[in-house]
């Protein structure tokens, strides 16, 4: 153990070792806790994943592999285990490794930290009791009046306290590091997106806590009522902006990755900071995208939370779309890349996980769940698409493709930077990102065009064979779920080679030594202090980067109106 | 400390890309202009969910829908013998959602004006019309009314889709549309 308890007001005795690849100085603490946080988070995404694998062959048509009661538990489980654990466990370590580890600092208080763990394993291990007893199949939404077991909802109270546990070890340690002056200036980049994340996490944190706390008294017979639109407008204050604390994290490590690998900088420091900001400003009160069909809410309230609040949000990530390619771009045309418009992308690292990994995340989150989020969240556009297939094909674009797959990109630095191992079987691993990003892209696309076709998500029967009457999708519906299935199949089979290579690197790598890490270092030159300081890359000409941006923005107008015009076809109604 | 100390620059004070700030203002214009399209289309566009809505007792719709299906019962279909109700163009039409089912059929006439009702007797559903692909949330206690204008002859489904339970997917309802006479 690293950390030494201490006495009285003095600050806590941390050990420390020098990292042999960046040079900063590692809190012994902060590592362990990074390790545990990263593997419990893996463990979910396994499990996860494998419910996710299950309900994809279940909506398959020609496989329809679950019966009913297990499918809708099995979703629910799915929704759980990825969306908040993986994901959330994930961005606990990111936290830790932005403050401490970037910061050169101590951690604040690792025996918080530890607490905070363990409320949240407990919570996670609670939720999922609950869910695989069969009583508390109400999918992850857990809209009322529909009721789980109280467990379930203890569960998720436990899981939401020990996060703002971590959240709160994490502003400790910018107080320390600014105290102690372990940096000098400004924060870095990445330690400022992770800081735009924890400012959302608290008034995530505390919606959920309004709504949760109530809906856990009411399922133990305490209060008797609680409304169901009010339950959703707190609710999704929860759910989207945690959607928001994603969105944070990921482009921080987007930067963290392009700085790591290529040593990129941002283009101007100001712009990419001023973009995190925008998340904290506007993306919580954007709730309302998920309220746009609902009864008894205005259309000024739905189009104010929509455009004012949504649109100065996504403002920030279109800012990011170009901030981050182009610091690419201009690293890679410093190194002397400089033919054409595209050799610095042709020329980039596509054999280095962490990086294709980074860049896939990059693009398909702008374009198949960016676009798609901003489409679906236009109020009259929502009647076509609300709670159709095209709503879990938006988001795995954003939190798989996207979130996902970022974290798995950065898992491949983390190995050996934290966990000190060698990352096994290269070859799988290297190929791990495509396979994965590929699947991913598929069902996201597939999922759309079955919504945009009609099919109804979290759905265990589109034949209707038990209904009393009688209706048919189109057979076009049918081949989208389909292909759903087969990228199904393909995106947990790039999941399982993420987990064999970290289990197996985690557990059975080579040890990095410090002999090793001199000999084969990790990063290029430049690389590490690219994370850890600040500072622009100035002026650069990036036709590259202007390229895409300007394919991505002519797609994102096309489809935008493409949808006004489906629109104007279907029933006048008003 | 560091080897690497963090470069010491003013940041906030560095000139600004200029494709950066040519972008920030294309994508700032792009908000503006998808807001304006969602106000535009109140005005404009024919597909607007309505805003009226009231708070109601389950009995009372209930009560409400079956004084409808008395009056303009035609014929029953299906294998639980659902009514089809057929009320006059312009008058107020009722359709309940409850587990699992959609109550009644309607037979509305094309290119005619209906004030269509909609609430849940019990939990959350998902009204949605196909192949129209018209999808609204109906919650129980609060009545939506809206104004809606069938078009093109046929049989449409109401397929339910927000999860309602383990009967969620056998729960499917039916618009017919007919020509006007
Ligand atoms: C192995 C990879 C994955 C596959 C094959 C997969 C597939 C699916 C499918 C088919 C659905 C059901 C759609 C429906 O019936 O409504 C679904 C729902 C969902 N997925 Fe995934 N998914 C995968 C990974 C993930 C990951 C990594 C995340 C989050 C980070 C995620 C988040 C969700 C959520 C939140 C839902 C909605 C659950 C609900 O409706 O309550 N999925 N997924
Ligand atoms: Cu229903
Ligand atoms: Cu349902």
């Amino acid at each position: 153990m690293a950390s030494i308890a201490h006495t009285g007001s003095l600050p806590r005795a941390a050990e420390f070792r020098t990292c042999p690849d960046t040079g900063l100085r590692v809190d012994l603490a902060a590592e362990k806790l990074i390790r545990w946080n990263a593997v419990v988070a893996v463990v979910f995404l396994a499990i996860g994943g494998l419910f996710g694998l299950l309900v994809a062959l279940t909506r398959w048509p020609a496989v329809h592999l679950l019966p009913a009661e297990w499918f809708y538990l099995a979703l629910t489980a799915h929704g759980a285990d990825v969306l908040l654990f993986w994901v959330i466990f994930f961005e606990i370590a990111i936290l830790y490794f932005a403050s401490a580890i970037l910061l050169n600092c101590r951690l604040a208080t690792p025996r918080m930290a530890w607490l905070g763990f363990w409320l949240m394993l407990a919570g996670a291990l609670l939720a999922n009791v609950a869910v695989l007893q069969g009583e508390s199949s109400v999918m992850f939404t857990s809209y009322v009046p529909m009721q789980a077991a109280p467990h379930f909802y203890l569960g998720l109270i436990l899981f939401a306290v020990g996060a703002l546990v971590a959240v709160a070890v994490f502003f400790g340690t910018l107080v320390i590091a600014k105290d102690e002056g372990t940096y000098e200036g400004s924060v870095p980049l990445v330690t400022f997106g992770a800081i735009a994340a924890a400012v959302i996490a608290v008034f995530t944190i505390t919606s959920g806590a309004i709504i949760l706390i109530p809906t856990f008294l009411w399922s133990i017979g305490l209060i008797s009522h609680i409304d169901p639109v009010m339950y959703k407008v707190v609710w999704w204050g929860m759910g989207h902006s945690s959607q928001q604390i994603n969105v944070s994290a990921h482009v921080a490590v987007w930067y963290a990755i392009a700085a790591m690998v290529l040593g990129a900088k941002p283009l101007s420091e100001k712009v990419s900071r001023f973009a995190f900001l925008m998340y904290i400003l506007f993306l919580q009160i954007a709730a309302a995208h998920h309220l746009l069909v609902e009864p008894g809410i205005s259309s000024e309230w739905k189009i104010f939370n929509t455009s004012y609040a949504l649109y100065l949000a996504v403002l920030g990530s279109l800012i990011h779309g170009l901030s981050v390619p182009g610091a690419i771009e201009a690293a890679q045309r410093r190194r002397g890349y400089t033919k054409g418009v595209f050799e610095w992308l042709r020329k980039a690292p596509w054999g280095n996980p962490a990086f294709s990994g980074m860049f896939l995340s990059l693009v398909m989150f702008g374009f198949l769940g960016g676009i798609s989020g901003v489409v679906l969240g236009s109020e009259q556009i929502n009647l076509l698409m609300h709670n159709t297939m095209y709503v879990p094909g938006h988001f795995h674009g954003t939190v798989v493709a996207g979130t996902t797959l970022a974290f798995m990109a950065i898992t491949y630095l983390v190995v050996p930077l934290i966990f000190r191992r060698e990352i096994m079987f290269k070859k799988l691993a290297q190929w791990q990102p495509y396979v994965f990003g590929l699947g991913v892209g598929g069902i996201s696309l597939f999922m759309m065009g079955a919504g945009t076709l009609g099919v109804s998500r979290r759905h265990w029967d589109i034949t209707f064979s038990d209904a009393p009457v009688a209706f048919d999708y189109p057979g076009t519906a049918f081949l989208m779920m389909g292909l759903n299935g087969v990228f199904g199949v393909l995106s947990a089979l790039g999941g399982l080679m993420y987990i064999v290579v970290v289990v197996g690197s985690v557990f059975f790598g080579e040890r990095r030594t410090e002999e090793k890490a001199k000999a084969e270092p990790l990063l290029p030159q430049g690389g590490a202090a690219a994370v850890a300081s600040y500072g622009s890359e100035g002026t650069l000409k990036l036709p590259g980067t202007i390229t895409l941006v300007a394919i991505f923005f002519v797609a994102f107008v096309l489809y935008y109106f493409v949808n006004w015009k489906f629109l104007s076809e279907v029933w006048p109604l008003s | 400390m560091a080897i690497h100390p963090p470069e010491k620059r003013i940041w906030w004070n560095e000139p600004l890309e200029k494709s950066e700030v040519t972008w920030i203002t294309i994508a700032f214009i792009w908000g503006l202009v998808m807001f304006f399209t969602m106000v535009f289309w109140h005005f404009t566009g024919e597909q607007n969910l309505s805003n009226e809505a009231y708070r109601i007792h389950p009995e009372t719709f209930a009560e409400r829908t079956e004084a409808m299906v008395d009056q303009y019962t035609v014929r029953e279909e299906g294998e639980t013998g659902l009514p089809v109700v057929r009320p006059p163009p312009g008058s107020d039409v009722y359709m309940l959602a409850r587990l699992w089912e959609w109550w009644p059929i309607l037979e509305l006439e094309e290119g005619k004006d209906y004030r269509l009702h909609l609430s849940s007797m019990d939990w959350q559903h998902g009204f949605s019309l196909q192949p129209e692909n018209i999808n609204i949330q109906i919650h129980p206690g609060y009545e939506l009314v809206l104004t809606l204008t069938p078009e093109g002859v046929g049989e449409y489904g109401v397929v339910c889709n927000e999860y309602c339970g383990i009967g969620h997917h056998q729960m499917v309802g039916k618009i017919h549309v007919v020509a006007a006479e």
